[in-house]
């Protein structure tokens, strides 16, 4: 009756045989060391995909050395004598990655800093998990979408849907600096004008902008593209596919600067803006480096997307920014290539496709560290 | 990590115990083209569904692999998309096999374009110069001024090998060219984008505007009669004709039955009449 009780528990404890508290002992360290197991295996993991991949990829440089595979563009694998040229797929790798940057970082910092610090509570509960969905949707969907909808959609609209786009990332954007501006440069008047002052510089602001993207627009307006399935296409969906790793990172990160530092800000007089701009930002910015970081990591790997979207060429374009060509990535390639690539008749042919997987696994490996160090070395200037 | 692909069914012992009389065993080994493959293994899965006493594994190593095969006796089938050599069949000829040819199927690939494409003809020099990069504007063969949007196969399939082979001679496609990964996706971006040509085996065209090469329409008749030049006979070879009433002459017979004629043009190739 009395072992019931709650109370009575530890004195019943203290009562155990030394057997038992043996039993106990061991016990504990069997679930110790099982953890310990598990979490280990993760970290195995790594390292046995880091040796597999290496091992298959060797084999290609003592068979064609560095210089063709790092300076070459002329990618050829199976004619005969086959080329293995990869400078043209870095390149595609890169431009793409580059474009989903320009798409998703400006959007999706502007989103997290609407998110955090400009919608109210309520808002902000729904247009979250909204933004978080598109996290779920499978990539081949959006794959899908990019080869069936976009790809004939910019080549029959072209240019109107090239001004679209234009509008769509520029005028919230064109809008944010306007309202922050007009703040900043009405901030030097003297006190009485200093309202009209605003409204006045924001309107004039305003306007520039919306003639300056009215221009861009009708430019691009005028552009025919041959070929939907291009870098454009790509890098649209890859950084819709990196904006909610971008937003709910940064958002976290803006979250975390925390309500003390804001009150503080507005105590010494500081509008919204400058508050968000140079107190609010400047707190969080390793987290939202290195929510860029992710969102570079997401784009630089997905496969299916780029090898539906992107056209597959293996060209650097010229101009070589020129986003309306198609290009074609190392994940893609990787992708496309594996089926028959026997390791039994075109053994370099085979193990080229691993020195990409090393050197595409070398890139996130670096971009981790990359982030880890930002992180660590603001945490030490704030601590 | 081996990429071959192995169709193997083995029979369940009950099952052959059960009507051991009428029940044929047997063995056959298929090595060589990746063309030929999905005609082989259709065959084999058709064969053994029938037949579950009967075991046969198909490897796709290349049409070389398929010769090299039959001359070492390591396969009882080699199937080639290109006829052996005579280098190969002298090799064969030393060794002591004595090879016997098979066309079990023809291989035709069309040359799509946009429906709205004027351009209805074009020579294989002409394909060749679109491939390589030299033509780059529709223009330049009497169409609109478009630039051309080059799209291939991914290298890995069996159409693109048979294009290179037979278009391509050994010169190189434009960095331009775009690679899809199926028939279908060639479909799909060629029925959707103004300037585009692809190519396509013969049962993929539906929806798109196929073009004349050297003034032949691709038809089943006209890659038989070989007059359209972007086709080729399929291969399988024995060492010597397979004797009357085994298992591996039945099999080899499958591309004369009905049967095997319709596997043939699921698989997307023309069947010998």
């Amino acid at each position: 009756m009395n072992a019931d009780v709650p109370g009575n528990r530890p004195q019943h404890g203290l009562q155990l045989s030394k057997r038992a508290r043996r039993l106990r002992r061991l016990g504990s360290l069997a679930g110790q060391g099982f953890l310990l197991l598990i979490t280990s295996l993760s970290s195995l993991a790594v390292l046995f995909i880091f040796i597999f991949i290496a091992k298959d990829a060797i084999p290609f440089f003592t068979l064609r050395g560095f210089a063709e595979f790092f300076t070459s563009t002329r990618w050829y694998p199976s004619s005969q004598p086959p080329e293995f040229g990869v400078l043209s797929i870095f390149f595609g790798s890169g431009i793409v990655t580059l474009g989903a940057i320009i798409v998703s970082v400006p959007l999706g910092i502007s989103a997290a800093v609407c998110l955090s610090d400009v919608l109210p509570f309520h808002l902000r509960q729904m247009v979250k998990p909204v933004i978080e969905m598109l996290a779920a949707i499978p990539s081949v969907a959006y794959g899908f979408f990019a080869l069936v909808v976009l790809a004939p959609m910019m080549q029959e609209k072209g240019g109107s849907v090239l001004a679209v786009l234009a509008w769509c990332i520029g005028a919230p954007a064109a809008v944010l600096v306007v309202l922050v501006l007009s703040e900043v440069l009405s901030g030097g008047m003297p006190v009485r004008f200093r309202g009209a002052g605003r409204y006045g510089v924001g309107a004039a602001l305003l306007g520039l902008a919306g003639w300056g993207l009215w221009r861009a627009s009708a430019f691009l307006n005028a552009i025919v593209i041959p070929s939907g399935t291009n870098a454009l296409n790509a890098s649209v969906i890859l950084g819709i596919m990196a904006l909610p790793t971008v937003v709910s990172v940064s958002e976290d990160a803006l979250q975390a600067a925390g309500r003390d530092l804001r009150m503080a800000s507005y105590a010494l007089g500081a509008t919204r803006a400058e508050t968000i701009l140079r107190v609010v930002i400047p707190a969080a910015i390793s987290g939202i480096t290195s929510a860029v970081i992710l969102g570079i990591m997401r784009a630089i790997g997905e496969t299916m997307v780029v090898w539906m979207a992107s056209g597959n060429a293996a060209q650097i374009p010229t101009p070589w920014f020129d986003f309306l060509q198609p290009v074609r990535t190392l994940t893609a390639t990787i992708a496309g290539d594996m089926g028959e690539a026997d390791h039994v008749t075109g053994s370099a042919r085979y193990h080229v496709l691993f020195a990409m997987a090393l050197c595409l696994l070398a890139f996130s490996f670096a971009c981790n560290l990359a982030s880890e160090m930002v992180v660590r070395r603001t945490k030490r200037r704030a601590g | 990590m081996k990429v071959k692909r192995w169709i193997t069914v083995c029979a369940l012992a009950a099952a052959m115990a059960m009507n051991a009389g009428a029940e044929k065993k047997g063995n056959i080994v298929m090595d060589g083209s990746t063309t030929v493959g999905p005609i082989a293994k259709a065959f084999a899965e058709y064969y053994m569904g029938k037949y579950p006493g009967v075991n046969i594994s198909v490897s796709e190593s290349g049409s070389g692999n398929g010769a090299k095969s039959i001359i070492n006796g390591t396969a009882d089938i080699g199937n080639m998309s290109c006829a052996m050599k005579d280098s190969e069949l002298e090799a064969a000829k030393s060794k002591g096999v004595k090879v016997m040819e098979h066309i079990v199927a023809m291989d035709g690939i069309a040359i799509v374009v946009h429906p709205g494409n004027p351009v209805a003809a074009l020579t294989v020099e002409q394909l060749r110069k679109i491939y390589t990069g030299e033509i780059g504007n529709w223009s330049q063969l009497g169409g609109p001024n478009k630039p051309v949007v080059v799209i291939s196969r991914d290298t890995n399939s069996g159409t693109y090998e048979t294009f290179e082979t037979l278009v391509m001679h050994s010169e190189r496609m434009t960095d331009k060219t775009e690679y899809v990964g199926s028939n279908g996706a060639i479909r799909q971006r060629v029925m959707t984008t103004d300037g585009a040509i692809g190519y396509v085996g013969l049962a993929f065209t539906h929806g798109l505007k196929v073009v004349d090469i050297d003034g032949v329409t691709p038809t089943p008749e006209s890659v038989l009669d070989k007059s359209y030049p972007i086709g080729r006979p399929l291969y399988m070879y024995t060492n010597g004709e397979p004797a009357e009433g085994t298992v591996l002459a039945e099999f080899l017979g499958l591309y004369k039955t009905s049967d095997g004629k319709k596997i043939i043009e699921e698989q997307g190739f023309i069947p010998m009449p």
